[in-house]
């Protein structure tokens, strides 16, 4: 990579390295450290990385992105007010740090702890310590490395034994600074039996140009219940690269769902590891283009257990030049027998200028398994819209109205009341001419 | 799984693995720019050719092995190989079938290739390749009546060099890859093949491939023009004697079919695979493309894969033409040691173009099986349609199989479907089959046979009923 560019970063981290959180811990310096010593040997992945093949990061890698370690901006309740998801806790980060007078967390029940990394790292740091540690082994990209050694805050929340936690967390990450890097961590720990539901929503307040790096990490206990939600919605000029790992003990059920509407380059990794028998994991996504928006996904179902059941669904719509990427593999080890995985990607191809490149990727190394998957590349049927406009619908609202049918069913898939709302509405503004036909 | 031991089914021996001594002329081992001068003044090749094999042996140079495949072997010495390797009886060039080295013959015979009567019965013209070399070319006069000229690459670079000048190299450049670049530069013969306008050939073409020397590469080359309108159908065979060391082939295949014309290549590829602990066995690195240049033109790639103990080729078409369809049909069988990683790319350039991937893994013992592809649909291609279908069989709990499928769309009006499964023989299955009264070994071969149906069907009938036997073979003591 280009040395030029790598001091850029390593330069930002020395300017602030003394103000980031959890400086007074040796084992937290130690560890920035030899990330950072990491992300300076590999730098950025380039297209030569085959799970970087499809995504130029050279935007990011050129950018002067500077951190800061704590936050300047004053945001008021009022400007994020149609921001908020109802009927949730909620826990608000600007520019990536935590604003305490902004969320709003109510009674939480007996053995759940919501708190900010920042926080947690002052008051109690021996809590993340064996956790922080055991995730920073083996970084899959410069990114990774970068968010390790960066880290600056996020969310912490933990849930004991058979603990339920019956209202959802919204963690709100609103950007509003231009040309600033946020590096958030965000960790859920779910012990046995455990329930919790929470939205990673990134956000923004005027379109600035900026860089968001997040990582989440979650871990289930046996027979715990998970939902995580990702909803990106970034500024148009904004770059985006975050990565969910999902750790899923023994008949552990987890569901996630990716939805990205914005941002200019967007990267989702979701790698889920069923490390426990008989764990059950479903992957939803829907990722809508416009415009020279460029939106990766990728993901990784990792079944090292027997029984373990997954199953995903991506869809995507690409209008103007847009550009999508998925890259789904499905990984089968020696003696997780008895897997079952199902995995499908569907294509909307909507102008001339916009690309999809898909790859469903199977690895199965044992035999006696239940796995396919399939992908599609297409346009809306000729025969529909015929069909729409005989019955005096106009082309172009036909045609969003067959989009919209199209995207609603990833929508309609989502449990969570208010954030399938707030979802079904962002798509109509998408295709506000559906909605004049629909109402 | 019932009674019977799966180990013994697959672990059936080798049937080819003979070995003939014959006298062989043969270059020192090790590659060099005079080894590769060597070669091109043994065959009295013009200029052009010599230059041209220099400059690929000088970018081979520059060029490191490709390590992105799941295959895996120990590094393989390039300067311990010997790059040519003729039978020594053949230098004379033989004018008739009289003329070959008995011993030769029998080989052939013991292959069942149907040089001699039986090419009458089975209305076969072969072009066989024995460690390099061309040996006899049957029915050359008849074909000749037509315009259709068949023979060995040799032979066509002295007699109709025009023809190998325009289109060598013109679908698989010696730039392309590593072992296509060492092809270029080092290869010692194979089969051309030139279909005239409008012409439909009457008989299946094929060519029979068989490594027999020790420490020999084996580097063909094949070049079939199917100019605008005509038609034919090939046939591809390959064995090789048993030997502990690996041995390598790295053959390129070009074809090029022009406005509305239509190649059919079918290959039966059964080179050694290699004993049940993995050790020798051929090492098959080829490339395969076909360039649909003109309107209307087709290019079939049927493959039937069980041998090799490593097998890493992508017969590809180039879609240039509008209208034009490929086609792509595959079986993979690996069994005990055996590494496949196979598959194809459809590269979609002309308007309403389409393509069609049909791909059949079988795993059995400790193989591994990969179907690595790439469908590409460019601006250019409005209206394209891919249709992709990737199954993999499971047999034993060590094997693996693996899909790679890389799908580019850039034509919003391109439709490109993809499905995958991987499952194993189900117990309901078997269990059906046997209680109607049919033994497990005969069960599974039926059902693996149904499970390559598809792909079976569109072999030319002899080859169809080798490649049932084949698998049957191939899969002797893998069930239980």
């Amino acid at each position: 990579m280009n040395m030029a560019v790598s001091n850029l970063y390593l330069n930002e981290f020395s300017r602030v390295k003394t103000a980031l959180p959890g400086q007074r811990l040796p084992w937290l310096t130690n560890m920035r450290e030899e990330a950072l010593a990491s992300f300076r040997t590999t730098g950025f992945p380039t297209l030569r990385d085959e799970d970087w093949k499809y995504t130029s990061v050279a935007r990011i890698e050129q950018g002067h992105f500077s951190l800061r370690a704590a936050t300047t901006q004053p945001v008021t309740a009022r400007q994020i007010e149609t921001l908020v998801l109802p009927d949730m806790q909620l826990l608000v980060f600007v520019d990536g740090h935590h604003i305490p007078t902004l969320s709003r967390i109510d009674a939480l029940p007996a053995g759940v702890t919501v708190a900010s990394i920042a926080d947690l790292l002052e008051r109690e740091p021996e809590t993340l310590q064996s956790l922080l540690t055991r995730q920073s082994r083996g970084y899959s990209s410069g990114f990774a490395a970068l968010n390790v050694a960066c880290m600056a805050d996020g969310a912490y929340i933990h849930l004991a034994e058979g603990a339920v936690l019956e209202t959802s967390i919204h963690l709100l990450f609103v950007a509003c600074t231009d040309n600033l890097a946020s590096h958030c961590r965000n960790q859920l720990i779910a012990g046995a039996n455990s329930r919790a539901c929470i939205v990673e929503h990134h956000a923004m307040l005027g379109a600035a140009s900026y860089f968001t790096n997040v990582v989440t990490s979650i871990a289930a206990g046996s027979s715990a219940r998970i939902e995580h939600h990702k909803l990106q919605q970034e500024s148009p000029k904004a770059f985006h690269i975050a990565a969910v790992n999902a750790d899923l003990n023994e008949g552990s059920h987890f569901l996630s769902s990716s939805f990205a509407l914005g941002g200019a380059l967007s990267r989702t990794d979701i790698n889920v590891t069923l490390s426990g028998e008989g764990a059950e994991c479903s992957l939803d996504g829907l990722y809508m283009g416009d415009g020279r928006q460029h939106m990766d996904h990728h993901t990784c179902i990792d079944h090292s257990k027997p029984r373990g059941t997954s199953r995903e669904l991506y869809k995507g719509v690409l209008a103007g030049a847009s550009r999508a990427v998925f890259n789904g593999k499905v990984i089968v080890h020696p003696d997780a027998q008895h897997s079952d995985a199902f995995q499908t990607n569907h294509n909307l191809l909507l102008s001339e200028q916009a690309e999809v490149d898909t790859k469903p990727q199977l690895e199965i190394w044992a035999d006696d398994v239940k796995c396919s998957h399939g992908a599609t590349v297409g346009q809306l049927d000729d025969n529909q819209v015929f069909y729409l406009r005989s019955r005096g619908v106009d082309d172009s609202a036909a045609r969003a109205l067959l989009t919209h049918a199209f995207a609603a069913e990833m929508v309609d898939r989502v449990g969570l009341a208010s954030l399938r709302s707030r979802l079904d509405r962002l798509l109509r503004e998408r295709l506000p001419q559906s909605s004049e036909v629909l109402s | 799984m019932g009674n019977f031991n799966l180990e013994e089914f697959i672990g059936q021996d080798y049937q080819q693995g003979f070995f003939t001594t014959l006298d062989s002329d043969t270059v020192p081992s090790g590659l060099n720019e005079d080894v590769v001068r060597l070669i091109s003044a043994k065959k009295n090749e013009p200029e052009f050719m010599r230059e041209w094999r220099l400059k690929a042996y000088r970018h081979w140079l520059t060029l490191s092995e490709p390590r992105w495949s799941t295959v895996q072997y120990p590094p393989i010495d390039y300067q311990n190989i010997c790059y040519y390797s003729a039978p020594r009886s053949s230098k004379d060039g033989p004018k008739s079938l009289d003329e070959v080295d008995p011993e030769l013959l029998r080989t052939y015979e013991k292959l069942g290739v149907p040089l001699k009567e039986r090419e009458l019965l089975a209305g076969v013209a072969v072009d066989a390749v024995f460690d390099s070399v061309s040996v006899a070319t049957t029915f050359k006069k008849k074909l000749a009546g037509l315009g259709i000229i068949f023979c060995s690459f040799s032979e066509a670079v002295q007699e109709h060099t025009e023809l190998v000048r325009q289109y060598l190299g013109s679908v698989v450049p010696y730039t392309d890859n590593y072992f296509a670049t060492l092809n270029s530069a080092v290869f010692s013969d194979g089969s051309f093949c030139y279909i005239p306008p409008g012409v439909r050939c009457p008989m299946e073409l094929s060519t029979y491939f068989r490594i027999n020397a020790k420490n020999t590469g084996q580097f063909e080359r094949t070049l079939i023009i199917a100019d605008k309108g005509s038609y034919v159908s090939y046939l591809e065979g390959c064995t090789a004697p048993m030997r502990d060391e690996n041995q390598l082939h790295a053959a390129v295949v070009e074809l090029i079919a022009l406005e509305d014309a239509q190649i059919k290549y079918a290959t039966v590829q059964n080179w050694y695979p290699g004993d049940k602990h993995g050790k020798g066995g051929i090492y098959n690195f080829v490339t395969k493309r076909g360039d649909c240049r003109g309107a209307n033109s087709k290019i079939s790639w049927t493959q039937v894969e069980t041998g090799s103990a490593i097998t890493w080729k992508y017969p590809s078409v180039i879609l240039q033409g509008d209208n034009a369809v490929g086609e792509f049909r595959s079986v993979a069988l690996t069994n005990h040691y055996q590494q496949a990683d196979t598959g194809t790319k459809m590269l979609h350039l002309g308007r309403n173009t389409r393509s069609t991937i049909i791909s059949k893994g079988i795993s059995a013992g400790h193989g591994h099986n990969a179907y690595r592809g790439l469908v590409k649909v460019a601006k250019s291609a409005a209206g394209a349609r891919n249709y992709t279908q990737c199954d993999s069989l499971l047999l034993g709990d060590k094997c693996a199989a693996h899909t790679f499928p890389y799908i580019v769309v850039k034509n919003p009006t391109a439709r490109v479907e993809h499905e995958a499964t991987t499952s194993r023989i189900g117990e309901d299955q078997l269990f059906y089959c046997q209680s109607r009264g049919i033994a497990a070994e005969d069960a599974v071969t039926m059902i693996v046979n149904g499970f390559c149906k598809e792909v079976f069907k569109e072999l030319p009938m002899e080859f169809a009923v080798e490649a049932q036997k084949l698998l049957g073979v191939s899969l002797e003591g893998s069930i239980g």
